[in-house]
């Protein structure tokens, strides 16, 4: 292996801020990035993502803060200075280049004679599969090889940060899954250590290492996929880690780490997941999968079932209740829309948050 | 029970209406008639009558007697000359102008105000962007004075009747053309490419020669042409504010007065057309030029 990423011990991000005019678009941002860790950016459209990985790369100025490689301040520099790799959502390959051209685009900038740069085009042609393919423009590639083209023209500059911004957002379903397993087989080849942004949490979950939940450019919650998938620390979190029913009730219990709310005249008891007071407006949130069509009685309400879909192995369906909330269910057997059904959850299952404050906090 | 009747045997193939829109040829095309009708009329019946008239010499003869004494005479031959020496120079000192500007402004949020000012020139016409030359750089103009009274100079310099008048009106009236075709090429190009540049270690000159360049010359290239075209044709400006029996006494001036002095439309027809050859084997010469160039999108391949 001669394409030998530099080494650092960490990436530090300062309480980085970036406005657009009156607008905040990231707020005091603090993270520490691990080498060889893979980090995955995740949030809706809008949350600061792109922003920050774009202020990482040096392609926007942060307007506060500061960004730190080890003991060297890099938002300061321009981004021909830095030198991280990055992998943009379009691809960004030279139009007019071929494949060699372009991944050996960036040694060239830096004057690496031509010999080593063939040998490294070479070797990152082997990493990324495209092996005869060297001669083509980006023109003639499918977009799943001009993903592989994008990557290997990042990381053949050795960079010690390998930027990816929603680089699977173009594929379709099939590639997409294949390019995943390929972008972390490659992070692992090389011990390359990964800043990757996407709004896709199955991508964030089966990726990476770490994931930073962002949202309104706040960061909300940081903790590795299962901590994430099962302890999110906010309903806005819960909501994007898949909890697809929230259900709006009034809290009549809540101690030793349990809650009980009122849904509708319906009990229903979890775990509390922040600080609730009795009588305050709060949310159960459980996911599709967990809960099922049952018997009436405790963690049970009432439904009307609108629609069922078969999905192989069992069904998945929609249902309100008398009081108008929404409801995604499964259920073993098929039922009738138009039913009257009792849909119920574990305790264990269900995750209680309290009421987000409007607006951004 | 539908999907199992047997299909219909075909008993014909497509009907004229399909094959000929398969050829595409459909109604659509009717909306090119009128467009064909006018430059039948405007463009290829003069052009093939000025044609035929210019083997019909006035003075009867030899088919080729004005093509031979157009160039046997250095007073009509040299016309070429002078206004190429115009037109190339004007062409080139645009595009030199509109590249920097244009990667200035395609980085603005006000560009509509600022293109306006800059296209003003156009609207103004050539006469009057020549007469506000003519009192602006003549020997008693605002310019000359200016620089008398700081005592960088002692007498006029002579900026209009002579080459460089002409010359300064051709680029005020050519730029705004030429900056905004090259404003469109420059702002068709991907900025993501350019970052992409950057962040693998690219300096803004690199930048620039490496990608942007490479994906502007076929753009250049049209933008050249076209600009070189219009400097070619110059007539009004070359009249107002040139030596117009001199060093500007260029090919249209000659074929004015071939027409209008000596009433001698085949000679005029005859210069037209050797006007009209110069021109294309420039044009011809540079868009061929092109063909060493990427032509491709200037995006990053498919999104």
């Amino acid at each position: 292996m001669t394409i030998a990423l530099s080494q650092f011990d960490e990436v530090r991000l300062d309480r980085v801020s970036r406005d657009f005019g009156a607008l905040n678009a990231l707020r005091d941002i603090s993270l520490t990035i691990r080498r060889r860790e893979f980090i995955a950016l995740l949030g809706p459209s809008g949350c600061g993502k792109s922003t920050t990985l774009n202020c990482i790369a040096g392609l926007l100025p942060v307007t506060g803060g500061a960004i730190w490689l080890d003991k060297s301040r890099v938002d300061t520099l321009r981004p021909e200075e830095r030198g991280f790799g990055m992998v943009f959502q379009n691809y960004a390959l030279f139009p007019h280049l071929n494949v060699r051209q372009n991944i050996g685009f960036g040694l060239k900038m830096r004057g690496t004679p031509k010999a080593e740069i063939d040998r490294k085009v070479d070797e990152a042609l082997n990493l990324v599969r495209l092996k005869g393919q060297e001669n083509k423009l980006p023109g003639q590639l499918s977009g799943g090889q001009q993903q592989r083209v994008a990557i290997a023209r990042a990381i053949v500059i050795e960079p010690p940060l390998v930027l990816m911004d929603e680089p699977l957002s173009n594929l379709d379903a099939k590639l997409r899954l294949e390019m995943r397993a390929e972008i972390r087989r490659i992070h692992n080849e090389l011990g390359a250590t990964t800043i990757y942004v996407t709004h896709d949490q199955d991508e964030a979950l089966s990726l990476a290492d770490r994931i930073v939940v962002l949202r309104d450019g706040v960061v909300r919650q940081v903790g590795t996929p299962k901590e994430l998938y099962e302890a999110p620390s906010h309903l806005d979190v819960a909501d994007f880690m898949g909890f697809r029913n929230k259900l709006k009730g009034r809290v009549v219990g809540a101690e030793g780490g349990r809650a009980v709310l009122d849904v509708e005249g319906a009990r229903i008891s979890g775990v509390a997941r922040e600080t609730l007071s009795a009588g305050a407006t709060a949310f159960a949130a459980i996911r599709p999968d967990d809960l099922m069509v049952g018997e009436a009685g405790p963690n049970a309400i009432a439904v009307t079932v609108d629609t069922i879909e078969y999905r192989g192995r069992e069904f998945v369906g929609t249902a309100h209740s008398a009081g108008g909330l929404d409801f995604v269910f499964r259920s073993h057997q098929p039922v009738e829309p138009g039913s009257q059904v009792h849909l119920r959850a574990d305790d264990g299952r269900v995750l209680v948050f309290a009421e987000p404050i409007q607006g951004r906090q | 029970m539908d999907a199992l009747a047997p299909a219909t045997p075909v008993e014909h193939g497509p009907s004229l209406r399909q094959r000929l829109a398969a050829r595409g040829f459909d109604a659509v095309t009717l909306l090119v008639v009128p467009a064909a009708i006018f430059s039948l009329l405007l463009f290829v019946y003069p052009f093939a009558f000025g044609f035929v008239l210019s083997f019909e010499p006035k003075a009867g003869g030899d088919w080729l007697a004005n093509y031979k004494r157009f160039f046997s005479d250095p007073f009509l031959y040299d016309t070429i000359g002078n206004t190429l020496r115009l037109a190339i120079p004007v062409t080139l000192i645009n595009l030199l102008l509109a590249v920097p500007i244009a990667f200035r402004v395609r980085l603005m949020r006000r560009q509509r105000l600022l293109t306006t000012i800059l296209v003003l020139p156009i609207t103004l016409g050539t006469v009057l962007v020549a007469e506000g030359l003519l009192n602006y750089l003549g020997p008693q103009g605002w310019f000359n004075r200016t620089l008398i009274t700081f005592g960088l100079i002692s007498q006029p310099l002579k900026l209009v009747h002579n080459y460089w008048g002409v010359f300064a009106s051709l680029v005020i009236t050519g730029f705004p053309f030429t900056f905004l075709l090259t404003l469109s090429y420059v702002t068709g190009i991907d900025p993501a490419l350019e970052q992409a540049a950057a962040t693998l270690g690219a300096s803004a000159w690199q930048r620039f020669r490496h990608v942007y360049l490479p994906l502007l010359m076929p753009g250049f290239a049209i933008t050249f042409c076209l600009s070189f075209v219009q400097a070619f044709s110059v007539f009004p400006s070359a009249v107002l504010l040139g030596e117009p029996a001199g060093v500007t006494r260029v090919i249209s001036i000659a074929a004015a007065t071939a027409a209008f002095e000596e009433y001698d439309y085949s000679m005029a027809s005859a210069i037209a057309m050797i006007m009209g050859f110069v021109q294309l084997a420039i044009v011809v010469a540079v868009l061929a030029s092109r063909g060493l160039f990427y032509r491709g999108p200037a995006s990053g391949a498919k999104g």
